[in-house]
């Protein structure tokens, strides 16, 4: 196997720059990986090696000519929410079928016009809904991390399965990703690799298959910090497409990576020490505000007092959201039809025949709270615990600067091991889903590997936009615990 | 029918007559008027009638994955003239919502409206009733997606879909139920389109469907407690209106006379029977799990912008109405006749500025526009905008009666010409001689004339005085019709010796 597909994207940025190798060698290395991985990972459902092949010449004609762009020449994954032009899109839904999009995602087009490369389409819970890419109509994704002697099949985390595990298999530099309740931070913290969900509104969501609009956010999911900060300096930016989208500026993230976090002001929230916390994630995170002390931050206890209201009210918002955005999936116009007696038995057939359990398991739920009769119970009240936990966080930022938590209660577990259990399923969002419900960035960043074998993250909070501080904070880490990379490759077969 | 009740009718001519006595109509009205626009409210797409089936339609409307709605100012500013029109509250913020329900021609699954929190609150309307002006309260306008439409006649086993409304404009305009008969029913709308139509916010065309109305409606014993509502929807015409709630008010007394109960439904009106049928009970009614869209942020806009949009409307119906009284004297009937069109009224305006005296001639003016004008114009089929006949042309005919330099009569003839063939209207009297004769001594000698030749009607008309108009025709008969006619008359008046 070739060691270009082992450089992180900043690395493998400065190789095409230096012309050590090309854009070309370098795609060529990934299709190669893809070729030989991608059916024991399964983490992309549809590579696409002429586009990428196509793309990695017009970039090495681009660099020879001293045009290159942020993302020259580099290869990435693409997850299957993003509507690619021409390219099928699916939300690894069978409802979608061979739905071809017209049109271009913003974010994806960002990439693209920084002369990113891509490889394919990347695996993920059908509609981004799940935590172990278990729900995908394209099967699940194995993460390439497994437990010390053993070659039990573990999840990639979900709903990014394909992105985190891509990530760790060397399959691509970089991944596009979504997070919703922890889709981004979750598997990142799975598979060893950062993951970065940036604040509401940060970046478009213009072409990203809809799961719940007011939680969901695009963001990266890289090798290391740096990675990151390069990776969402493209994708981040104001969209009129996008109302939600906000006018913000978008700093250089990379300028200010190495400054130190001196004076950073750490916050450690008690009521995420919850009970049945596993020792080994406490030791993480005792461990974590270790290396930050030693940067030279101070470190607060704080209190987030409406943190256990969050799991919950999530559970009620992003089904309520979700139920109404996948309402378009009818079988009329595109995607699949199953054609029935009359009007109202194809649409029942198609959905039935479309979607997946889970699916229709939020589907109804988000039905149900959103019902005449049940809204103010449900949705309403949903909403004001949204409310006061924005408050908590506002209140805490008077007094600290980030927020440091573990990333996930445990580390990967086996295929099979939660999927017949929802409530257990949805229990691996509970430190996540509070930032979604906030709007706030958060970054997950490897720390560690637990005693069983895989990895390990700790995740850090921000202020609304300032993901600078974030991924500066998340450097400090990287540095302190070194990054953490999949021992041994034996998916190459 | 008793004393009292006899009293009662005279009190309120709009009670319905039952078999157990008198019913009092309560009506509502929920109207959709298309917001006059280029684009639709969260797309760019156009809003053109007509066109091919699906040729004005954007991703967004096609509710494609991963699309999401951009509000259109253009259509909140449009939403605010009106509001302003209807002296309204407006609201400096309001929400989209979603409405859920499955349909095909739904391409999202919900249509975004306003449900919590309208972009305006209460207004009013004042209509003129035979009772008098009446107001009719506004409870609210909210900005709404049109559906597609749904074609079910072109093919034996599949429906068709047409997105080009998908997604156009509508404000839905509710009034409070103050109505209490047909008519005033169907003033409230009739003055509602005058209003969008003076702003330039609706074109009010109500056979294309840019304007059209669910009708609420219930009985009562005058007096008594509300009854159950039947709502009948998407009545599109002024006339239907009418028709519909004559015919569901008396369906409901028969049903409450014969000792049944009034089911709250919705139905329809069919113009071709006249009568409405039940669309969907109240069980069937859907739950359309309204929250809000949170693709849109809520609606925020400052009282500047308010105040700004405020200074660009026009004046509206009543207020030209009461100038035009006040101004020119009209009449309250000829001035509601004048601004009941907006281009009516401009062309009446552009009249009274070319004008030289508008205090003497503007009533006349008004007369003239309204008989004769609008008369020909009816009688051809032809649009104010059309008129053979441009305001100038038609204040100058009235300027040349106002100076008395023709006679009413004349001015016909000059109207005739001057709608068949054009040209200048003081040029054409002078041209062809058609100035009415003030000067008394010709005058005086056709009247001599007249009396040397009839002996026996001059016995006559002394006898009975009342004949003297049959010398006056004679007079003018003789002049060609162009001597003053009241010259005329004081002329013979005095040479017949008649008081």
């Amino acid at each position: 196997m070739s060691d270009l597909t082992k450089l992180t994207l900043a690395a493998a940025r400065e190789g095409l720059q230096k012309k050590e190798f090309s854009a070309e060698e370098l795609t060529k290395a990934f299709c190669e990986e893809i070729d030989a991985g991608n059916g024991a990972i399964n983490a992309y459902v549809l590579p696409t090696p002429e586009i990428a092949l196509e793309q990695a010449r017009a970039a090495d004609a681009r660099i020879a000519k001293g045009e290159a762009r942020t993302l020259e020449g580099l290869p990435l994954g693409i997850k299957d929410l993003f509507c690619t032009k021409g390219v099928r899109t699916t939300a690894c839904s069978k409802i979608l079928d061979d739905f071809k999009p017209t049109y271009e995602s913003t974010v994806t087009q960002n990439l693209w016009d920084a002369g990113a490369v891509m490889l394919g389409k990347l695996n993920n819970d059908e509609f981004a809904m799940g935590s172990s890419n278990e729900t995908s109509a394209f099967g699940p994704v194995v993460n390439p991390w497994r437990r010390t002697g053993s070659d039990a099949k573990l999840v990639p985390g979900g709903s990014s399965g394909g992105s985190s595990a891509a990530v760790a298999a060397d399959l691509c530099l970089a991944a596009t990703a979504t997070d919703t309740g922890g889709s981004i931070r979750q598997p990142a913290a799975l598979t060893g690799t950062v993951g970065l969900k940036p604040t509401y509104g940060r970046c478009s969501r213009w072409g990203i298959v809809a799961f719940a609009s007011s939680l969901d956010q695009a963001g990266p999911i890289t090798k290391s910090v740096e990675d990151a900060a390069l990776m969402l300096q493209v994708m981040a930016g104001q969209d009129p497409k996008d109302s939600t989208s906000v006018d913000a500026p978008v700093p250089d993230y990379r300028a200010s990576l190495r400054n130190g976090i001196k004076g950073l002001r750490v916050g450690v929230p008690k009521e995420y020490r919850v009970a049945g916390m596993s020792a080994e994630i406490d030791k993480l995170w005792e461990q974590g505000i270790t290396w930050l002390e030693d940067a030279g931050a101070s470190v607060h206890e704080i209190s987030l007092p409406h943190t256990k209201y969050a799991l919950p009210a999530y559970y009620i918002v992003a089904p309520a959201e979700a139920s109404s955005n996948l309402a378009r999936y009818d079988g009329v116009r595109y995607g699949m039809r199953q054609t029935g007696s009359d009007l109202i038995d194809t649409y029942e057939q198609t959905r039935a025949a479309g979607f997946g359990r889970e699916v229709k398991r939020r589907v109804l739920i988000g039905t149900y709270v959103l019902s005449a009769g049940y809204y103010d119970a449900y949705y309403l009240k949903a909403q004001k615990v949204r409310t006061l936990i924005k408050r908590d966080f506002d209140e805490a930022w008077d007094k600290v600067d980030v927020v440091l938590t573990p990333t996930t209660p445990s580390p990967a577990f086996a295929f099979g091991e939660k999927s017949g259990d929802p409530l257990a399923m949805y229990l691996e969002d509970i430190f996540t889903v509070t930032v979604n419900m906030a709007g706030l960035p958060g970054l997950s960043v490897p720390a560690g590997l637990s005693t069983e074998g895989p990895p390990l993250g700790l995740q850090l909070i921000g202020k609304p936009f300032d993901e600078e501080t974030l991924l500066r904070t998340g450097q400090v880490i990287e540095d302190a615990a070194g990054r953490i990379v999949v021992p041994s490759h034996w998916w190459r077969g | 029918m008793n004393v009292e009740a006899k009293a009662a009718e005279a009190a309120n001519p709009n009670l319905i007559q039952g078999a157990t006595g008198d019913w009092e109509v309560i009506i509502g009205l929920e109207v959709h008027a298309q917001v006059n626009s280029h684009a639709k409210l969260f797309s760019g797409a156009s809003t053109e009638f007509g066109g091919a089936p699906n040729a004005h339609v954007s991703l967004v409307d096609a509710a494609m994955p991963g699309m999401l709605p951009v509000i259109n100012e253009e259509c909140v500013a449009q939403a605010i003239r009106t509001g302003l029109g209807l002296k309204a509250q407006i609201n400096l913020r309001s929400v989209f919502d979603r409405k859920n329900y499955f349909y095909p021609d739904l391409p999202q699954g919900y249509q975004i409206s306003q449900f919590k929190s309208p972009i305006v609150g209460e207004g009013e309307i004042e209509i003129d009733t035979d009772g008098g002006p009446k107001r009719v309260g506004i409870e609210r306008l909210h900005l709404e997606q049109d559906a597609g439409k749904s074609i079910h006649d072109q093919h034996p086993e599949y429906s068709y879909v047409d997105l080009n409304r998908s997604g156009v404009a509508l404000m839905e305009i509710v009034s409070r139920p103050d109505m209490r008969s047909s008519k005033e029913a169907q003033a409230y709308v009739t003055k509602l389109r005058t209003i969008l139509r003076y702003l330039g916010t609706c074109d009010g065309d109500m056979e294309k469907g840019n304007l059209r109305a669910d009708v609420n409606v219930s009985v009562r014993k005058p007096g008594g407690e509300l009854g159950t509502r039947c709502e009948i929807k998407n009545v599109n015409s002024i006339r239907f209106i009418g028709q519909a709630i004559e015919v569901e008010a008396r369906r409901q007394i028969d049903i409450i006379e014969d000792g049944g109960t009034i089911d709250q439904e919705t139905r329809l009106f069919d113009p071709k029977s006249g009568q409405t049928r039940s669309m969907r009970s109240k069980e069937e009614a859907h739950d359309y799990r309204y929250f809000p869209d949170p693709d849109l942020l809520p609606l925020e806009f400052d009282q500047a912008y308010v105040d700004e949009l405020a200074k660009g409307l026009p004046e509206l119906p009543d207020e030209k109405r009461a100038r035009f009284i006040k101004e020119y004297g009209l009449s309250a009937y000829d001035a509601g006749v004048l601004v009941a069109e907006r281009s009516s009224a401009d062309y009446f305006e552009a009249v009274i500025a070319a004008l030289d005296d508008p205090a003497r001639d503007g009533k006349l003016a008004a007369n003239w526009v309204i008989n004769e004008l609008f008369g020909r114009l009816n009688k051809e089929g032809t649009a104010i905008e059309d008129s053979p006949i441009s305001a100038a042309q038609l204040a100058g005919i009235a300027k040349l009666i106002g100076s008395q330099a023709i006679s009413g009569k004349i001015a016909k003839d000059l109207f005739e010409i001057v709608w068949s063939e054009g040209g200048d209207p003081a040029e054409i009297v002078e041209a062809r001689g058609m100035k009415q004769v003030t000067d008394t001594s010709a005058i005086e000698k056709a009247v001599d004339e007249v009396i040397a030749a009839n002996p026996d009607q001059v016995e006559k008309v002394k006898a009975k005085p009342t004949m003297i108009g049959w010398f006056v025709g004679q007079v003018m008969k003789a002049s060609g019709g162009k001597a003053n006619p009241q010259a005329v008359n004081e002329i013979l008046k005095k040479r017949l010796g008649i008081d």
